[in-house]
């Protein structure tokens, strides 16, 4: 049988870092990745509509100098908004990690809301750049990322976070209600008291300072996420720093290389393009 | 003279942007600044006699200028609105050419903006440019600046104090000041540079006397000797003419200490006690840790001291590279700058290894001066320990995050004496395909030059590295200060891994210390070269050709690239927005020739140039005086001490900067810095696995303590090459595929006491690398580290840094540090011994002297295979090695880090024959002798573990236990320590949280 390959576009600019363990995690999961750079669309030379999964990886597009990913998110409104428009709205997928993330919401993609900026990922309240494991819960049920043969809503997982500018803020009270009430609300911060409910309050496990807990928001169709987190350096179980007291107590699973948390986004997303792209 | 003047009157509108928090958000700048502030001010400018706090309130602004012709208004508040605020939290003002600039300042109130200077490099402007450009604004000229709002009972003196040790590095930034009463101070961000005329000068050599070619070297700052000078003279006076000023610049950087180890290298003659009669040395590098390597004959070491870095065989289809570098003076001047550039130098290294390698690990160690230091105990010209810290953490952190680097292990170690001359030291590790390893250019390649502009930058920093730094060195050679822009690497990273997959070039190197010309000069050498200086693109107008030739701007690399690949590599350049210039071409004459304006301004014999420099002769001696075994007693309370040692900066936990550092990008990271039920013990070695879908890893470690090289250097550099090999091994690393680099710190090696510990030092790390079998692949050396003050010289103590890499076969089979649950045995491997010089139990007691930590062999070597063994074979549930508060740290270590409670009885420690005094329960639990480690075992494992241990000092001395206290049972059985994990975890977590 062949087994189709979705295609994803792993979008590289000046200062993206992760691109390469992203399309690693995408290959493993069993899809055809591409590391493009930026330029390749914006000269025409290749085309969005290629694609059926978009990534924004984690960096720092050109130094973040002027905030984090605000010279990629302009150059990309001011000479590709239309293609980016066309393929969400076409219901494909698009994940943006860490400085992807900054991006889509720098762009207005999430959370998708027409009108002015309304929600905004500011430096964290330590005032300092954290690479640090945090626990998260889904919270969404209509993200495919997140929704799939493994995780869904109201799953726990550990992934690291490593940011300077993560603490998610928004502009107004109606603005969260908002998000809360269109279900975009896709991944808390959580700590031992707040496992079933609510969100981690305080630092380390709210790492850094947002609002109600949130790490990672989508679109109100679901077909675009951000998150702060980055589940591509969690696709094996060797990643997670608690490994060797897992492996101490009953070993490492036999899978260990795709046991990792992170690496059930990539698989859910390519099961997900499998099953609803195939026909093109 | 300096050709960039101010500007006459604007020609241009001039745009003021400034950006501010809007209020009700906490913007975590302010807040930590205003911390800052007060803690400065607090310790600087007390007993001002005012009550109540000094300061109420700090506000931080971005400042933008922007400048271009028919700029209107409502155009830059777009862009002000799109591209410099964020709408949620942030508001804007925009003051045009005719506002009155800025609002009156309240009473108490001082605004202070501070800018770089011009020619310094600031990333952010070229972004903003771009980012313009995207919104149809063409042909605009910017500058950042910030500017802090404080309002408080502040005087001119502190105001000053505070613009120049706070607000600004007056080495590379100007304040200007606005106080209340003052409406607007003229900022005039924009200076222009002019091309100066052309003017091809020789320096006449012929007449000069010795006096007067020692004052040319000074003055000039080349920092050669005499002997230098005077066969750079001859040389030309054979050619019948003076040499010009580039070609002499041009050898000065080549014979540089930076570029070619002229010290370890030289002829020396050495006495000391062993050697009363003296020992003569041709070649100290060459006869100790070269000699080391050949003799180990290691046939996994594919490239040794040849190129930009050692390299290794990882497997059949790919190798691993390994580079360590010191930037010590520039991070001393300029500790943000100085460092970020360290990382970025050392990156280079890696990417001008073979055909390039690709960074996969940055390492750091660092040598402060005590956190604490009162401002007031600061010599003057020197930064305060605190600010270097977070100056060096922080270019660290910066450059190496956004190169994508993780940087993932490493050590601090801190003495006063390094107050006025930190020590930064970076390494990178690369992987690269064992085809790739081997370059060679062939006359008639082209010489391109990729990646960032040229500037002033750095100009002298290879001759500056050899000078000592003094109270003036902030001024007169802030030349020498380099900002990097890490993104402006990141680039030239992704063409050149790019282009060397394609085969596009038959060589490379990076441009570091003696800028172009150490780099055209090296890969030349065997054909010679031709160079169109007037090609190199400039950041600005007004360097003259010398200074082209020699700057030692960031981010540049040098490539072979045959003729008919040039148009393909130009392409790929051109694609991801990099420059890359044809310069010249590599020519086969043999001559070094530089062209500027159509004038041949060098014409230099590259044999000369690479094997003319005479030879040293040094003497060295090591006669340190007699001292008389310590005598001590005990404290009252050992549980004290612990706590004490475990609280010493030397010791305390380091995750304030750990998690500065992005040290999982890439995905590679199999074993953390920090490790533990919390994430926050500290691991012994960091583990990664290069290829992904791959089991095979890499653990990497380090060995340093400047302590010992006080009492006893040669023993220094056993116990450092020892520490090294310990940190890997103890995290699963095989000891017969460890390879390890070593990098000398030294005060001025002209003084032969001096010298004679650094030979003392390299004879040790040939004794202890031939006998753990473990080779040196790459080093490098840092002499001159002194600080001068009036006429006291302040040395730094001799402080060599070994670091190791290691090979793991499976890295399902690494273990971390941290004790896994209760009911196990601990396993102590290895004997002690009293050997507490330089240990940090003498340090808190404030004794002198004693005996530096021996290393036994061939018993050491034996333990490390041993150890390594009951790990490969998954006997070993958590293993740390002993160093640093010997036992007594190791065991808390491990018990905190696992929230494992423990017990031991000290009078099952295997300890040394023979006596020595082993006989004390402080000595035993403090003391730091090498080759020990400490492991936790399955009850039912022990066997099989001490089997497997038999013929080795090895004891099982305790077990973990279900509470969470430590308890230590002393010679007589009585508990000498019993403390709570949470207590022990709170000295050790403290200190060095600076937040």
């Amino acid at each position: 049988m062949n087994v189709i390959q979705p295609r994803v576009l792993v979008l590289r600019s000046p200062g993206t870092n992760c691109d390469e363990e992203t399309a690693w995690a995408f290959e493993l999961a069993g899809a055809k990745p591409e590391r493009l750079h930026v330029g390749a669309l914006l000269r025409r030379e290749r085309m969005l509509e290629e694609f059926d999964i978009l990534v924004f990886p984690g960096g720092f597009s050109y130094g973040d100098d002027l905030g984090s990913g605000a010279v990629l998110a302009n150059r990309l409104r001011s000479r590709l908004e239309d293609d980016l428009g066309v393929f969400v709205a076409s219901g494909r997928l698009v994940i943006g990690i860490c400085n992807g993330f900054q991006v889509l919401v720098r762009l207005g993609l999430l959370p998708g809301w027409p009108g002015e900026k309304a929600v905004s990922l500011v430096e964290n309240e330590s005032n300092q750049f954290e690479d640090r494991w945090v626990t998260l819960r889904v919270e969404s049920a209509q993200c495919p990322f997140l929704n799939g043969p493994r995780g869904k809503n109201g799953w726990i997982l550990r992934l690291p976070i490593a940011h300077k500018e993560g603490r998610f803020l928004v502009r107004d009270p109606e603005s969260l209600e908002r998000l809360r009430s269109e279900g975009q609300i896709a991944l808390r911060y959580v700590d031992e008291s707040s496992l079933e409910s609510g969100w981690a309050m305080q630092f380390p496990r709210n790492p850094n300072g947002s609002i109600e807990g949130i790490a990672g928001i989508t679109n109100p169709r679901g077909n675009v996420l951000g998150l702060m987190p980055h589940p591509e350096r969690h696709l094996r179980a060797l990643h997670d720093p608690q490994w060797t007291r897992t492996a101490a107590r009953r070993g490492l699973p036999g899978d260990e290389e795709r046991s990792g948390d992170g690496f059930v986004l990539f698989e859910n997303a390519v099961a997900y393009a499998r099953a609803s792209f195939a026909s093109r | 003279m300096t050709s960039l003047a101010p500007a006459e009157a604007p020609l241009y509108e001039l745009y003021e942007v400034l950006v501010t928090w809007r209020a009700g958000y906490l913007d975590p700048r302010s807040t930590s600044l205003k911390h800052q502030v007060e803690s400065f001010l607090a310790s600087s400018c007390s007993g001002g006699g005012h009550s109540g706090p000094l300061l109420a309130r700090v506000g931080v602004s971005d400042v933008y200028y922007l400048e271009g012709d028919a700029l209107e208004r409502d155009r830059v508040e777009s862009v002000s609105r799109v591209l410099l605020s964020d709408p949620v939290v942030q508001d804007f003002q925009v003051l045009g050419p005719r506002d009155v600039r800025g609002a009156a300042l309240l009473e108490g109130s001082f605004e202070a903006t501070v800018l770089k200077k011009p020619g310094v490099m600031d990333p952010v402007e070229a972004s903003l440019i771009e980012g313009l450009c995207d919104l149809g604004v063409h042909g605009v000229r910017v500058r950042t600046a910030v500017r802090y709002t404080l309002t408080g009972h502040l005087g001119p003196l502190e105001r000053r104090l505070l613009g120049d040790k706070v607000l600004s590095n007056p080495a590379i930034e100007t304040v200007f000041w606005r106080v209340p009463g003052e409406l607007s101070r003229p900022i005039l961000p924009f200076l222009r540079g002019s091309k100066p005329p052309f003017d091809r000068r020789e320096v006449p050599l012929q007449e000069l006397s010795d006096d007067d070619l020692l004052r040319l070297s000074r003055d000039g700052q080349l920092s050669l000797n005499l002997a230098e000078m005077q066969s750079i003279r001859d040389h030309f006076a054979s050619l019948g003419r003076s040499p010009s000023d580039v070609e002499l610049e041009t050898i000065a950087q080549t014979w540089s200490e930076h570029c070619c180890h002229k010290t370890l290298a030289a002829t020396i003659d050495h006495r000391s006690r062993e050697f009363p009669e003296g020992i003569r040395f041709d070649n100290l590098l060459k006869q100790t840790i070269r000699r080391a390597t050949e003799e180990v004959a290691a046939p996994w070491c594919l490239s040794v001291f040849v190129d930009n870095a050692g390299v290794i065989a990882l497997d059949d289809e790919f190798a691993v590279t390994f580079k360590v570098e010191t930037h010590n003076h520039p991070s001393a001047i300029e500790p943000y700058g100085g460092a970020g550039t360290g990382i970025g130098g050392v990156l280079r290294d890696t990417l001008g290894t073979g055909l390039g390698a690709k960074p996969i690990v940055n390492t750091d160690v660092f040598c402060f001066g005590p956190p604490d230091l009162p401002h007031g105990e600061v010599p003057p010209g020197a930064l305060h320990p605190m600010r270097v810290i977070r100056g060096v953490v922080g270019g660290v952190r910066d450059y190496g995050n956004r190169m994508g680097v993780p940087t993932a292990s490493g050590a601090v170690c801190f003495d006063r004496r390094y107050v006025g001359n930190p020590l930064v030291f970076c390494g990178s590790v690369g992987i690269i395909p064992r085809s790739r390893i081997a370059k060679r250019v062939a006359p008639g390649d082209r010489i391109y030059l990729l990646g960032g502009r040229t500037g002033r930058d750095g100009i002298h920093g290879a001759t500056f590295s050899s000078v000592e730094l003094s109270e003036h060195s902030e001024t007169i050679s802030s030349g020498a200060v380099q900002i990097g822009n890490a993104i402006t690497e990141k680039k030239v990273l992704d063409v050149l891994l790019e282009a060397r997959d394609r085969e596009l070039f038959r060589s490379v190197t990076d441009c570091g210390a003696g800028g172009l010309s150490s780099a055209v000069g090296e890969m030349g050498a065997e054909t010679g070269a031709r160079v169109v200086l007037d090609r190199v693109p400039l950041k600005y107008e007004g360097l003259k050709y010398w200074e082209i030739w020699i700057s030692e701007a960031q981010e540049r690399m040098v490539l072979a690239v045959p003729p008919e690949k040039a148009r393909e590599l130009e392409a790929l350049a051109a694609s991801e927005d990099v420059e890359c210039t044809d310069l010249g071409e590599f020519s086969g004459t043999g001559q070094l020739v530089l062209e500027f304006e159509g004038h041949q301004v060098s014409n230099l014999d590259m044999r000369f140039l690479h094997e003319g420099r005479p030879r040293n002769l040094r003497e060295s001696t090591y006669f340190p005086p007699e001292r008389p075994a310590p005598v001590w007693t005990a404290p009252e309370s050992l549980r004290k001490a612990l706590h004490g040692i475990l609280s010493a900066p030397n010791v305390a936990s380091k995750e304030w900067i750990i998690r500065q550092y992005d040290h999982e990008v890439q995905g590679r990271s199999v074993l953390k810095p920090l490790q533990g039920v919390e994430e926050d013990g500290p691991g012994d070695g960091v583990a990664f696995a290069p290829r992904f879908g791959s089991r095979r890893g890499l653990v990497l470690g380090c060995g340093i303590n400047p302590r010992h090289g006080d009492l006893d250097p040669y023993r220094m550099a056993l116990s450092a090459v020892d520490e090294a090999v310990r940190n890997v091994v103890a995290a699963g690393g095989d000891p017969d595929r460890t390879a390890i680099l070593d990098n000398f710190c030294w005060g001025n090696t002209s003084r032969p006491e001096t010298l004679g510990t650094l030979v003392e030092a390299a004879r040790g790390c040939f004794t202890a690398a031939v006998g753990l079998k473990t080779p040196f692949i790459s080093g490098k050396d840092s002499l001159n580290n002194e600080f001068r003050v009036g006429d006291r010289t302040i040395s730094i103590p001799p402080t060599l840094l070994i670091s190791s890499i290691s090979l793991v076969e499976d890295v399902h089979r690494l273990v971390s540090m941290d004790l896994k649950g209760p009911g196990n045995r601990l396993v102590l491997v290895g004997s002690t011994h009293e050997e507490l010089g330089g240990s940090q139990y003498f340090l808190y007691l404030g004794v002198e002297g004693g005996d530096v930590p021996d290393l036994r062999l061939p018993l050491a070597l034996e333990v490390h295979r041993a150890v390594h063994r009951v790990i490969r074979e998954g006997l070993a549930l958590s293993c740390h090695d002993l160093s640093e508060g010997g036992l007594a740290v190791a065991l808390s270590e491990m018990a905190f880090a696992g929230d494992v409670g423990a017990e031991v009885r000290l009078d099952r420690v295997p300890r040394g024959s023979g006596g020595g005094g082993c006989e004390r329960d402080d000595t035993i639990l403090f003391s730091e002798s090498n080759t020990r480690y400490l492991l936790e075992v399955r009850p039912d494992q022990v066997h099989a573990v001490l089997a497997s241990l038999q013929g080795l000092p090895a004891a099982e001395i305790g077990e973990t236990v279900s509470y969470h206290i430590l308890r230590v049972l002393g010679l007589s059985g009585r508990p000498v320590v019993a403390e709570s994990l949470k207590d022990l975890k709170r000295s050790w977590k403290s200190p060095l949280n600076f937040r």
